[in-house]
């Protein structure tokens, strides 16, 4: 069972070690109530595979997809997230917090 | 990030080694800096604040915001006596992500059939324990109740940084062993560090639901400050 953040490091490294195209994503900073905390990784492989959390779920799916923009193109991003507008349902975090998320290609 | 610098973070916890990764953000460069180094890296007092805290973040410096990913050791857990409880327990704590070993020089109770998967030594505490080496992210599980094979183990972990020390008993069982730890010249403030009887108060009574009660003694120990607030999130 892969669940702590050991672990999904680990795994990021065997993944890539496979040869498969790998992103971290990393919480860098909360603000308010937010699920997970600073330090939790996400880890993403070029197929949409992934692993950890960066939230409850609530902003994964957009994390993976930004996540393989990065693995292609090898360049690292910050990614807001936040319950501004109304989208929020759809990529926002329900609680009413707002995060950094740090997302970068394991080279 | 390089592969190099994950892989070599990956080894330094699988030696129970503490260390940071610091990111520069607008640069987008990293360095691992490890545990020996801290006091001689420019941003030493930043990373021994990071690290004794446990806690990652972001820091501003001169040149920019840079982020502090902190790698503890993960939790180990010594547990004294290969009882009913311990088989209960291994399982949960392997799912928080601690790591377990088991002491008990009675081999009938000391059984791979009992035990698999997991460190089993088959020795006297104290000559186990010479061994092991205890550090500060280590807990100690006292679960014999037999004095003979507790009270070494408890001796060893009274001595160590341990963060958790854990005595199962009741309360009449735990006065005479406060009894013989005076007598064996610890004092007061060191036998305050003993929780006994073992665990929280949650009604505990199949062996699975004492390793739950246990398991969420040693996750407060690690999570919240001595006044009960939280340290970490």
């Amino acid at each position: 069972m892969i669940s702590t953040d050991d672990d999904i490091l680990k795994q990021a490294e065997m993944w890539r070690l496979e040869g498969r195209g790998v992103a971290m994503a990393t919480v860098m900073e909360t603000w308010g109530s937010a699920p997970r905390p600073v330090g939790s990784h996400l880890i993403i492989d070029q197929d949409g595979n992934f692993l950890g959390s960066v939230s409850g779920g609530c902003v994964e799916g957009s994390v993976i997809s930004e996540a393989i923009d990065v693995i292609e193109s090898g360049t690292a991003k910050m990614l807001e997230f936040g319950v501004a507008d109304e989208t929020a349902w759809r990529v926002g975090l329900s609680c009413g917090g707002k995060i950094h998320v740090y997302v970068e290609k394991v080279l | 990030m390089d592969l190099r610098i994950l892989t070599k973070l990956n080894a330094e916890r699988a030696a129970r080694r503490a260390a940071v990764l610091v990111t520069d953000i607008k640069k987008g460069t990293q360095r691992l800096v490890l545990e020996a180094d801290i006091l001689n890296d420019p941003l030493g007092a930043h990373l021994g604040d990071a690290l004794r805290m446990g806690r990652s973040g972001m820091i501003e410096t001169e040149t920019g915001q840079v982020f502090l990913t902190v790698q503890a050791p993960s939790v180990r857990i010594i547990a004294i006596g290969a009882v009913h409880i311990s088989q209960a327990l291994v399982p949960m704590a392997r799912q928080l992500g601690h790591d377990v070993i088991i002491i008990d020089p009675r081999t009938a109770f000391a059984s791979p059939e009992r035990f698999p998967d997991v460190t089993l030594i088959a020795e006297w505490p104290d000559k186990a324990l010479q061994m092991l080496g205890a550090d500060r992210y280590t807990a100690y599980v006292m679960l014999t109740h037999d004095p003979k094979i507790d009270d070494p183990a408890l001796f060893h972990a009274l001595r160590s940084d341990a963060f958790y020390i854990g005595a199962l008993g009741s309360r009449k069982t735990h006065g005479s062993r406060l009894e013989r730890l005076r007598t064996e010249g610890f004092s007061d403030t060191d036998i305050s560090r003993i929780k006994a009887p073992i665990g929280l108060p949650i009604g505990a009574i199949s062996p699975a639901e004492i390793a739950l009660s246990i398991l969420g003694e040693i996750t407060a120990s690690l999570r919240l400050k001595a006044d009960g607030t939280r340290a970490t999130r």
